[in-house]
């Protein structure tokens, strides 16, 4: 693997300072930062050949639409899909969770039919489908977890019914860090009959994702958390569903034959993708999977472990700081608490010392209300952070509890 | 004390420390001293939800000034929400309304009072003055 200095110099903005400290930036959670090969693509597109895809003859338009789909390529392959019409972009993972519950719900869910969740969501894979279900009279259920922030597999077979038409669960949950048992899950729901969506947002940039050996029947994850630009996310989709889904947004280029009367939809991919996609963030994408690649994503995962292993290594003796999420099984995002100390106040000193976390609710408020609480600081990192920066937020935490004793 | 001498004061006393540590030391040591707010007050009914910390806001108005007490869950949140009650309570409601608080851009807290940082501080301000709008009404 690349030295970890060269792998840091790759990423401009680690490099600059905030209150005159050097960043530590820990809130890769929230959105990654990008390497040069990303901007640069990025700016290529607007410098050498922007043009709108898939509607001129011109030149230009060629190129954006022959690297548009170029990029959509990249997608499959790094996933592992079977085709690229089954790749479809999107504006991240909300805009592709809305439209699979938005066309899923319009073809297949009734009133009474059930629609299974984890507690571990993200609001974003719980309000589309608050609002699909109240829209159809569906209900939805949800997995319990443990203490250790853990799905209860268990209870989720128990929930697995007749009326189950769809499982959405997340891969890794955002404000613990718990990897879920996809495969498990995936496995009993087809059985059940009901087909699943994986909310890989806090999963694809931490491993190896497989659609062909995962079989979920929709995958879904924003570029802005794998190094890629902001505005752009896919949405995987089994063909026989997408094929099926009525679009979930009508306009330009999703179309075959419109007239006032009737409008025909497009082929796939192009049916999901209505009016100018942000087809220069579809380029800094793919520019982004090649550096993961390029990278390689075993080495991610591994030097991910160690830099949890070694966060956990630094905080656990901490006192008087209590870590929520401790599964075996976590993408490297720590979650924790110091007591007595409001998140809000340790995340302000930290910011002055210049360490980026998040706190809060983190966007899942029903995991802070099954431990009771009303947030957590939480630092996620990623393959770019350093032992030293663990030490960094190690001295933070200690300077906090004496600022606040 | 008019309320601009006080302002002035408080970017005297801010003026002395150079280090953003001091200054966040400072607000916590105001944050503690911070007269507890009555705990019938810390109800839903005087409650500013922000999506970071807590504010709790309670006035009280005797037919010429109007005092506030407050508090808040975050210990910098609420240093920062004493000195707004050190600025705003116990004045008239046409003072509070007319106050421009150009104090906290002066001792380097505005980003604390930003629509970004949505901690309670900036609806706190607002509610004061809507306060002291309908006080003002229901005087006149």
């Amino acid at each position: 693997m690349k030295d970890i200095a060269d792998i840091r110099a790759d990423f401009p903005i680690l490099g600059r300072k905030v209150y005159g400290k050097p960043l530590v930036y820990f809130d890769n959670g929230a959105t990654t930062q990008k390497p040069q090969c990303v901007i640069d693509a990025v700016d290529k597109v607007y410098e050498e050949y922007n043009g709108n895809i898939h509607r001129g003859v011109h030149f230009l338009s060629d190129m954006s639409s022959e690297a548009y789909e170029n990029a959509r390529e990249n997608v499959r392959s790094f996933i592992n899909a079977g085709k690229r019409e089954e790749v479809i972009f999107t504006s991240g993972t909300t805009g592709a969770i809305n439209g699979v519950a938005f066309s899923f719900g319009e073809q297949y869910i009734k009133p009474g039919d059930e629609v299974i969740l984890s507690r571990l969501e993200h609001h974003a894979n719980i309000v589309p489908w608050q609002m699909m279900c109240e829209r159809k009279g569906a209900v939805l259920r949800v997995i319990p977890i443990n203490d250790n922030g853990e799905i209860l597999l268990g209870e989720y077979y128990k929930l697995l019914t007749p009326r189950t038409k769809l499982v959405a669960v997340t891969q890794a949950s955002n404000a613990l860090g718990t990897i879920l048992p996809l495969k498990e899950i995936i496995t009993a729901a087809h059985s059940a009959g009901a087909p699943v969506l994986i909310d890989g947002a806090q999963g694809i940039q931490h491993g190896i994702v497989d659609m062909k050996k995962l079989d979920c029947d929709f995958y879904v994850f924003s570029g802005h958390k794998i190094y890629g630009p902001n505005g752009i996310g896919v949405l995987y989709g089994k063909e026989k569903w997408l094929d099926e889904m009525p679009p979930f947004q009508g306009g330009g280029d999703m179309v075959d034959k419109v007239t006032f009367e009737k409008t025909t939809y497009n082929e796939l991919p192009f049916k999901f993708e209505a009016g100018t996609m942000n087809y220069p963030a579809a380029v800094g994408l793919a520019s982004a999977l090649d550096y993961v690649t390029a990278i390689g994503r075993e080495n991610i995962c591994v030097r991910e472990k160690e830099l949890l292993s070694y966060a956990n290594e630094r905080l656990f003796p901490v006192k008087e700081l209590i870590i929520y999420g401790n599964s075996e099984n976590k993408i490297s995002t720590i979650s924790f608490h110091i007591k007595n100390v409001h998140q809000y106040d340790t995340g302000m000193i930290l910011d002055k010392m210049g360490i980026a976390v998040r706190t809060g609710t983190h966007c899942a408020q029903p995991v802070m209300d099954r431990f009771g609480i009303d947030g957590t600081v939480r630092a996620s990192l990623c393959f770019y952070n350093t032992k030293e920066e663990i030490d960094a937020l190690a001295n933070g935490i200690e300077k906090v509890k004496t600022m606040f004793a | 004390m008019t309320i601009n001498e006080v302002q002035n004061n408080i970017i005297d006393e801010f003026s002395f420390f150079d280090d953003w540590m001091d200054k966040y030391n400072l607000l916590i040591d105001l944050g503690k001293d911070l007269p507890v707010i009555d705990p019938k007050y810390k109800v839903k009914d005087f409650l500013i939800e922000g999506c970071q910390s807590k504010v709790w806001l309670h006035p009280d108005f005797d037919g010429k000034l109007i005092s506030f007490s407050a508090d808040s869950d975050a210990i910098i949140t609420r240093g920062i929400v004493a000195l707004l009650i050190k600025v705003l309570s116990n004045r008239s409601p046409e003072e509070i309304i007319a106050t421009d608080l150009y104090f906290i851009d002066k001792i380097g807290l505005r980003q604390n009072l930003s629509p970004t940082r949505s901690n309670g501080l900036l609806s706190m301000v607002r509610q004061m003055k809507l306060y002291a709008m309908a006080y003002n009404a229901r005087k006149g």
